[in-house]
């Protein structure tokens, strides 16, 4: 491939005309992607490594945030002798569809009408954000991933890949993720977004015009998505009882506790960087996965006569995706006869384990991807 | 080749070349290594403890954590070759539903086991008064995993009893075989092919 080709490297942006067909019936055109990718294709384009990310995550899987500053949200796994390597490795990563960092989402302009989709964006699902990404690897001239990875909701998009395009995905890494959203995933999910539809600022989505983004419901969404990924032993190491820059209790309601004030910061720093409608819907698409529901009710089915390898890791101290969410996708895998890996491992991180320092968890991914590349 | 344990070295030398093979209780995969690289299996695991499934996964093998008491039942029928359950028959809590789990999963199963009347153990009791600490069962009753102790002759028992086929059968002192006449005196390991 050419250095010169504008279709790799950095803050890239694929336009599709469309259309996109949507599982809620829609067509969506056009199709914007917002993608990065690092390292070199090979000559039989047999060394593409897809990476999906998070609800809140973005293409800067590896490179410096546009607007935070700060370095990519996976350089622990992804870099130069790291399990996924530019030096090895052609790596992509794709903003989700729905999203805000480049990729057609609510607040992008309805050819209908010029103005911001909001709230007439229509609803997609984890399978949409999957068409859209084999879209844009069909722009890159690849036909087979070596590999799909991901956490958490990026976890779903690769359950979706191997469900969706069984050919594609050589190997198949599923991280901290579930094959479907529970009651409780649901729930926690409801709250965040009545938050923001209850911000008066919301309007109905239609808060593109003036800049007045319904910032203190999202920040609120923020807050309480937060602490689901967190374990309560490591909110009680990292902040106990332990007050925020004072000796004692103000007696009011101040941020009395770090813990409090932590939450705020992390409320008030997301609302930097990301749209409130996009929130609602991806929130949404993750509600209504479950990869079984197309196929009677049998994960089993979805991966009938699979070549695809898989790898699945749970974290024992997870509880919104816990390790029974991964064991439902391993013995689906089994029952269909998958070649499957599966370990939970420890770590005092909760959810967010998979972004963290957890030597063991690329150990394992690296071993994984090796012995599909031998 | 690397060394392997003297039971598994038996099991490698009769898996058939390019089978499909589940092995339970297959710890950092070592027997599954060989199975692959010398036999081109296509080799599955399944282990309970997690260190070793990350050394087996970090190998390149498909091993899952998991327990031979609770997650066979998701394998379809006969779908594999050979199940092999070595060293773990006694640690399981059911171990005669795990048995039946293996022969429907698998054509066949290697199972080995340490044998419980093996003369130094029967030794071990009778004249020392004390549960037996020997090569085969290294570890105090106190910390043990083996719950199920059981003996060739109680194996024996048990398959002719529920109409299961041994198409073989070894046995061994230390690494040495020996032969089937006495060997619930005189061997200490148990390899057993069955077949339903």
């Amino acid at each position: 491939m050419s250095d010169h080709d504008q279709r790799f490297g950095l803050a890239r942006r694929l336009s599709m005309p469309g259309p996109l067909l949507l599982d809620g019936g829609a067509r969506l055109s056009p199709v914007d992607i917002g993608y990065e990718t690092y390292g070199r294709l090979n000559a039989d384009s047999s060394n593409a490594i897809l990476i999906c990310h998070a609800l809140t995550g973005d293409q800067h899987v590896a490179s410096a945030h546009p607007i935070t500053g700060k370095p990519g949200w996976w350089t622990r796994m992804v870099g130069p002798g790291r399990p996924i390597d530019p030096e090895r490795h052609f790596i992509i990563c794709a903003n989700v569809l729905g999203s805000c960092m480049g990729s057609t989402g609510p607040a992008s302009t309805d050819p209908a009408t010029g103005q911001p989709w909001g709230m007439r964006f229509p609803v997609i699902t984890i399978r949409d954000m999957v068409r859209a990404q084999a879209m844009l690897v069909d722009q890159l001239g690849i036909g087979q991933l070596s590999a799909v990875i991901g956490g958490s909701m990026g976890g779903m998009q690769v359950i979706e890949w191997a469900a969706t395009y069984p050919d594609r995905v050589r190997s198949a890494v599923i991280i901290a993720s579930a094959a479907r959203h529970s009651a409780q995933n649901i729930a926690f999910h409801e709250v965040g977004r009545q938050a923001i539809m209850a911000d008066p600022k919301w309007r109905n989505g239609d808060y593109y015009a003036d800049g007045d983004a319904p910032a203190a419901g999202l920040a609120v969404a923020r807050m309480a998505a937060h602490i689901t990924y967190l374990s309560e032993a490591g909110l009680t190491e990292k902040f106990g009882r332990r007050l925020q820059a004072r000796d004692a209790k103000s007696f009011g309601f101040d941020a009395d506790f770090q813990v409090e004030s932590y939450l705020r910061h992390q409320g008030i720093s997301f609302v930097e960087r990301f749209d409130a409608n996009s929130y609602l819907y991806i929130t949404r698409a993750m509600d209504y996965f479950d990869v079984a529901e197309p196929h009677g009710g049998l994960l089993a089915n979805a991966f009938k006569g699979t070549r695809t390898r898989f790898c699945v890791v749970s974290f024992d101290t997870d509880w919104l995706y816990p390790t029974s969410e991964s064991r439902v996708i391993v013995h689906g895998l089994n029952a269909a006869g998958a070649a499957v890996s599966f370990v939970e491992l420890s770590s005092p991180f909760g959810h967010d384990a998979f972004l963290l320092e957890v030597p063991e968890l690329f150990r394992v991914v690296d071993g994984f991807l090796r012995a599909g590349e031998a | 080749m690397s060394q392997l344990r003297p039971d598994l070295a038996i099991i490698a030398e009769h898996v058939a070349n390019g089978s499909r093979v589940l092995d339970i209780g297959c710890g950092d995969g070592e027997l599954m290594a060989e199975l692959r690289d010398q036999h081109r299996v296509d080799a599955r695991g399944i282990e309970i403890d997690p260190t070793n499934v990350s050394a087996a996964v970090a190998r390149g093998l498909s091993v899952v954590q998991g327990d031979a008491d609770t997650d066979l039942g998701n394998y379809p029928d006969q779908a594999f070759d050979y199940a092999i359950l070595s060293q773990t028959l006694q640690t399981t809590r059911a171990p005669d539903k795990v048995l039946e789990e293996l022969l429907r999963i698998g054509r066949r199963a290697f199972v080995s086991f340490p044998n419980f009347a093996y003369w130094r153990v029967r030794w071990s009791l009778m004249w020392g008064g004390r549960m037996p600490v020997t090569s085969a069962l290294p570890v105090s009753w106190y910390e043990t995993e083996n719950i199920h102790q059981l003996t060739i002759d109680d194996f024996r028992a048990f398959v002719a009893e529920r109409g299961i086929a041994v198409e073989d059968a070894w046995f061994l002192n230390g690494a040495k075989r020996t032969s089937a006449a006495a060997a619930n005196f005189r061997a200490e390991h148990a390899v057993f092919l069955l077949r339903r």
